[in-house]
């Protein structure tokens, strides 16, 4: 596989969102790695809502086989979410799993008006109809299971993709 | 030894007492119970944990506050609940305990809540099902005899926490009918274990359990000089049903002397809070300007035990696959 620079991806992803966001766009990063790339994201499209972030452990579809995530983030959603536009922010799209969890804790918030999904990559590998409708790069082979990949970042909040074997 | 509130991999299969509870397990827990007390806030204050899952409130002593946010808080999971009101159930009519668990068993149930005024009746439960092959069913100890109430003593650490941030620079005064609390020796167990350098307890000497300084604390017979300087005063309720004999005068006898007044209140540090577990016994051991007042953090211990009971049975109910 290629190295992916994390930063190049993140440009593309803004220049794909800046067309269809308003300054009323609601961006929702997902713990831990969207929730660095929607405070990124926020200040790149010069929206006004507040970013919020999510932790799914809650909602997983796995408790019943692996139990509690230790450790579980706070949700945190500052906005008000009925009739919001939301984006959905992720840092790599994988089963699908994770952005249907994320999708049913944020109803129970409010009703949406919209909700999109913008991630850095798509790993491929999809167990639900979910896509991406902003995508920085869909990796042209899937990611075999034992791989995973990682976004990480620095104190400054510069971005960088791991690939980790599992 | 075994501890058998833990599986073979060291995770909570049971809760039932907070005594030789790891100090990662207990901060495990008000870790998890963070997260859920934004849950309240919600337009749908309800999350699909628990989803399927039926726990049985078993109480066979009276409780509105314990029951009550136990409910609330496994229907804030999604899971079904049942209350068994045992003064109309078959335990009337002579059923032993553990045929009365038998049948639930036979019920599909996947977690019992267990109050009762026997010590050690949520163990004797607990290690039926192990004896019987069904240790996929967990008990929580909602309070037994004067042995234990776990989940009032993770709530009080939670709610120390929550005000004071670190454990281990804090001086707490336990007053009271310590004798007859359950709720006093769970907090003691809690407060040890997560490092809380001085730990008091202030009573009189028939409330006192004999040997009390074994279990770490300082003992006063003195409330004004056992509250001199603390961050910390948690009241207990004089337990005057549990009381056989005389071991007070009277309770106007006993707020003269151990109500915790304004005036006293002014011994411990100006930021000290003030915790009681509730029911209060106003005019007997608090005074109402105190229970009332600034420093008095009583009502959020309530809104505070929801979430410390969601944690509980949340992280209780995910060990399942762990065993199988």
């Amino acid at each position: 596989m290629q190295k992916l620079d994390a930063e190049a991806l993140f440009q593309t992803l803004v220049e794909q969102m800046r067309p269809h966001v308003t300054p009323d766009t609601a961006l929702v990063g997902i713990h831990t790695g969207g929730v660095w790339l929607a405070e990124r994201l926020h200040p790149a499209l010069g929206l006004k809502q507040p970013p919020g972030s999510i932790d799914v452990s809650f909602y997983r579809d796995d408790f019943g086989s692996k139990g509690l995530h230790p450790q579980p983030k706070r949700t945190d959603i500052p906005f008000d979410v009925e009739g919001a536009h939301v984006i959905i922010v992720d840092d790599v799209l994988y089963t699908g799993r994770t952005t249907r969890a994320a999708i049913n804790e944020l109803f129970d918030f409010g009703r949406p008006a919209r909700v999109d999904l913008a991630v850095l990559v798509d790993r491929g590998g999809r167990e639900l109809p979910i896509a991406a409708r902003y995508c920085a790069l869909t990796l042209p082979q899937p990611l075999p299971a034992s791989q995973n990949l990682q976004l990480e970042t620095d104190a400054a909040g510069a971005l960088t993709l791991r690939l980790i074997d599992a | 030894m075994h501890n058998p509130q833990l599986n073979k991999h060291g995770e909570l299969q049971h809760l039932l007492t907070i005594d030789g509870l790891p100090r990662d397990v207990i901060t495990a827990i008000l870790d998890t119970a963070a997260p859920f007390t934004e849950v309240a806030e919600r337009e749908v204050k309800k999350l699909p944990l628990l989803r399927g899952k039926s726990i049985f409130n078993l109480f066979f002593e009276n409780s509105t506050r314990t029951r009550t946010t136990f409910e609330i808080a496994a229907k804030r999971l999604s899971a079904d609940v049942v209350n068994l009101n045992v003064s109309t159930s078959s335990t009337a009519k002579g059923e032993s305990l553990l045929d009365t668990v038998d049948n639930l068993c036979a019920m599909q149930a996947d977690m019992f809540v267990v109050r009762h005024a026997a010590s050690g009746a949520p163990f004797l439960i607990a290690q039926h099902l192990l004896a019987t092959g069904r240790d996929h069913i967990h008990v929580v100890n909602a309070g037994d005899g004067r042995h234990a109430h776990p989940t009032q003593g993770l709530l009080d650490m939670y709610t120390i926490r929550h005000y004071k941030r670190d454990f281990t620079n804090l001086t707490v005064a336990i007053v009271g009918d310590v004798l007859h609390s359950r709720v006093a020796r769970s907090q003691i167990s809690a407060l040890t274990t997560l490092g809380v350098p001085e730990v008091r307890v202030i009573g009189p000497k028939t409330l006192l359990p004999t040997e009390v300084e074994r279990m770490g604390v300082r003992v006063f017979h003195d409330i004004r000089e056992g509250l001199k300087g603390v961050d910390v005063v948690m009241m207990l309720r004089l337990q005057n049903e549990r009381m056989n004999g005389a071991l007070l005068p009277t309770p106007q006898e006993y707020y003269k002397v151990w109500g915790l007044t304004a005036e006293k209140l002014a011994l411990a540090k100006p930021d000290a809070i003030v915790m009681h577990p509730g029911p209060m016994n106003r005019g007997v051991e608090i005074d109402s300007s105190v229970a009332d007042g600034a420093q008095a953090v009583i009502l959020p211990q309530v809104t505070f035990g929801i979430a410390v009971r969601m944690a509980v049975m949340s992280m209780l109910a995910g060990q399942q696959g762990s065993n199988k």
